[in-house]
């Protein structure tokens, strides 16, 4: 028996390695490339590390070239859309979860459909409705068009997670004289906290990669996106993969902070506790 | 006396009128924002774009934009580059959905257990769902490039490759280039979420069960799976359709070819729309990738309501 549960621990353990290896290989190779000086980076193309070290491409994106702007750009859509569309779906995916009301299954059926149109016809009725509205090439309006997109699926996941709450917890509260709203915003939203850091993550990761409708919605620099602004890099340096591999090592550093903070929240079994006591 | 015993009456009513009301308006309350912005940004344009499979739309040419009728699924009906897209979707949808449900559940069963340093593994695990695709794209097709790559040499040395050469030129092999990219960037959506639904799991079930000497393959099929299986139906349903039209990846690193081998429905449609300029056909293709993918999803649907009436 404790044999067994050595052994089962040590897989446990190199599994889990042998996951964080698969995951991390792809973006120490980003690393690798984004410091291997130009003059090494064919011929020595398969080491694992250069044999010299060098920031002249991190040098040359962060002082010759936009990226300052579209990073900031990706974090005021991104974060606005993020905030967004939680809020918003976490009221509609609750709706879904606790009311029966007239008229829900075509909002489901409505919803799905919007899962299943390839998002890229829609680019050009979006580009002619937008375009009078002065909603192009403005970063509100690509926060419109991702809030949008990313509601179905955040309210089906919120959904989800409403589903796995007892709703005796919010029985007991209203005969205690709390109106549903109350029950939901103090006792069932703190209780879903891990399901809303985990919308909140997909949804920003999500707006921050976009990259169709940016590329259609903004011209010119000012409202570029980050992802908008790597392609300009490969059409510009025509493929000057140091420099773009370092301004994704960049672009990586606010996605890799939200998940730290993020996942604090994932660990959490919230719900387990509320249940026990 | 008699004049406050009246008063009282229809007051008490109308309360209970206004709360009728409020209990009958409050999940449109809480529908309604979510609800407008998917009508007008996306529904609107969704029937925009569907009148434009039955016209000639280019759009750079000002002239067009008449009515065609059907002209567009007669060319669709015999285009054999639409049938070969179609049997490409399903491999490509098939092959990234299966993986990235088995590994990121199996991950989801790893973390789910406590373990020194959990925090930081599944931080690092996590990571690459928060790599823009564009740049997933890139960097893969990077990685498969035998002059800048370590993938091909790889292959080589275990003897997998009589020499270094790069998949994604390989019209038997390039299909695994993107199912690779795309399994790697989303283990983790549904890792995450299948963490999340196993973590809402009450601990004291378990317990309960471990007590009664359920072991853990019971504990498995009779209390994780009964509880994992709506956040598995909606997430696996909803990750086929998103896929099959998940373009991204193909469009970078292999631009659907070699030889159309990696040309699935989606990017033949972006490839129509945005390199032939033709909206009409490209409406036309989507059209009908709309039917299907709908179909597809009554049955899914069904198949829940079943598998739940049965529970």
């Amino acid at each position: 028996m404790n044999r067994y549960s050595i052994f089962g621990t040590a897989l446990h353990r190199l599994a889990i390695l042998c996951y964080v290896v698969f995951a991390l290989f792809p973006l120490f190779w980003l690393l690798k490339v984004s410091v291997t000086p130009n003059d090494l980076l064919y011929s020595e193309g398969v080491r694992m590390w250069p044999s010299r070290m060098s920031f002249e491409h991190f040098r040359f994106v962060l002082a010759h070239s936009a990226f300052p702007v579209f990073f900031r750009n990706s974090m005021i859509v991104a974060g606005a859309t993020a905030v967004i569309v939680t809020l918003l779906a976490s009221l509609s995916g609750y709706a879904l979860s606790r009311f029966t009301f007239r008229g829900k299954y075509w909002l489901v059926a409505l919803m799905l459909l919007t899962q299943m149109f390839p998002l890229v016809m829609l680019v050009a009725p979006i580009f002619k409705m937008l375009s009078p509205l002065g909603l192009t090439n403005s970063l509100t309006g690509l926060v419109v068009v991702y809030t949008a997109f990313n509601i179905p699926f955040a309210t089906f996941l919120m959904q989800s997670f409403f589903d796995g709450i007892p709703k005796e917890l919010e029985e007991a509260a209203k005969i205690d004289g709390a109106t549903q709203f109350m029950a939901f915003r103090q006792i069932v939203l703190p209780l879903t906290l891990p399901g809303i850091a985990a919308t909140l993550g997909f949804v920003f990761t999500a707006a921050w990669s976009e990259l169709l409708f940016a590329l259609m919605l903004i011209s010119g620099n000012s409202a570029a996106t980050f992802p908008v602004g790597l392609l300009t890099f490969v059409s510009k340096f025509s493929v000057d993969f140091g420099q773009m591999m370092a301004a994704g090592v960049l672009a990586l550093i606010p996605a890799c902070l939200f998940f730290l903070f993020i996942q604090r929240y994932l660990v959490q079994g919230l719900t387990a506790g509320a249940v026990k006591g | 006396m008699v004049f406050d015993a009246t008063a009282g009456f229809p007051e008490s009513r109308r309360r209970s009128l206004v709360d009728r009301i409020t209990r009958h308006a409050e999940p449109y309350l809480y529908t309604a924002p979510a609800l407008i912005l998917i009508v007008t940004i996306m529904l609107a344009p969704l029937v925009l774009g569907l009148s434009y499979a039955f016209r000639d739309v280019h759009l750079l040419n000002p002239f067009s934009g008449g009515y065609v009728g059907l002209d567009h699924f007669r060319t669709l009906y015999d285009d054999e580059n639409f049938y070969r897209a179609l049997r490409n979707t399903l491999w490509w949808t098939g092959a990234s959905v299966f993986l990235q449900f088995v590994f990121g559940l199996v991950l989801a069963l790893l973390l789910d257990r406590p373990f020194a340093g959990r925090a930081i593994a599944q931080a690092l695990v996590f990571l690459p769902w928060a790599v823009p695709t564009f740049l997933t794209g890139l960097n893969w097709a990077w990685l498969f490039n035998p002059v800048i790559g370590p993938l091909p040499h790889w292959l080589y040395a275990l003897g997998l490759m009589s020499e270094p050469a790069n998949i994604l030129s390989n019209p038997q092999l390039a299909m695994w280039g993107p199912i690779i990219a795309n399994v790697w960037w989303g283990i983790p959506f549904f890792a995450i979420t299948l963490l999340a639904a196993l973590q809402a799991i009450p601990r004291d079930l378990y317990e309960a069960a471990a007590i009664d000497g359920a072991g853990a393959v019971r504990r498995f099929t009779s209390i994780t799976l009964p509880f994992l299986a709506p956040t598995i139906a909606i997430t696996v349903l909803l990750r086929t359709v998103w896929i099959a039209n998940f373009a991204d990846l193909i469009i970078v690193m292999t631009s659907g070819g070699p030889a159309d081998r990696t040309q699935i429905v989606a990017s033949y449609i972006f490839t129509q729309a945005f390199r032939a300029l033709d909206f009409g056909y490209a409406s036309a293709i989507a059209l009908v990738l709309l039917i299907l993918l709908l179909a597809y999803s009554m049955l899914i649907v069904m198949l829940r309501q079943v598998l739940m009436d049965r529970a």
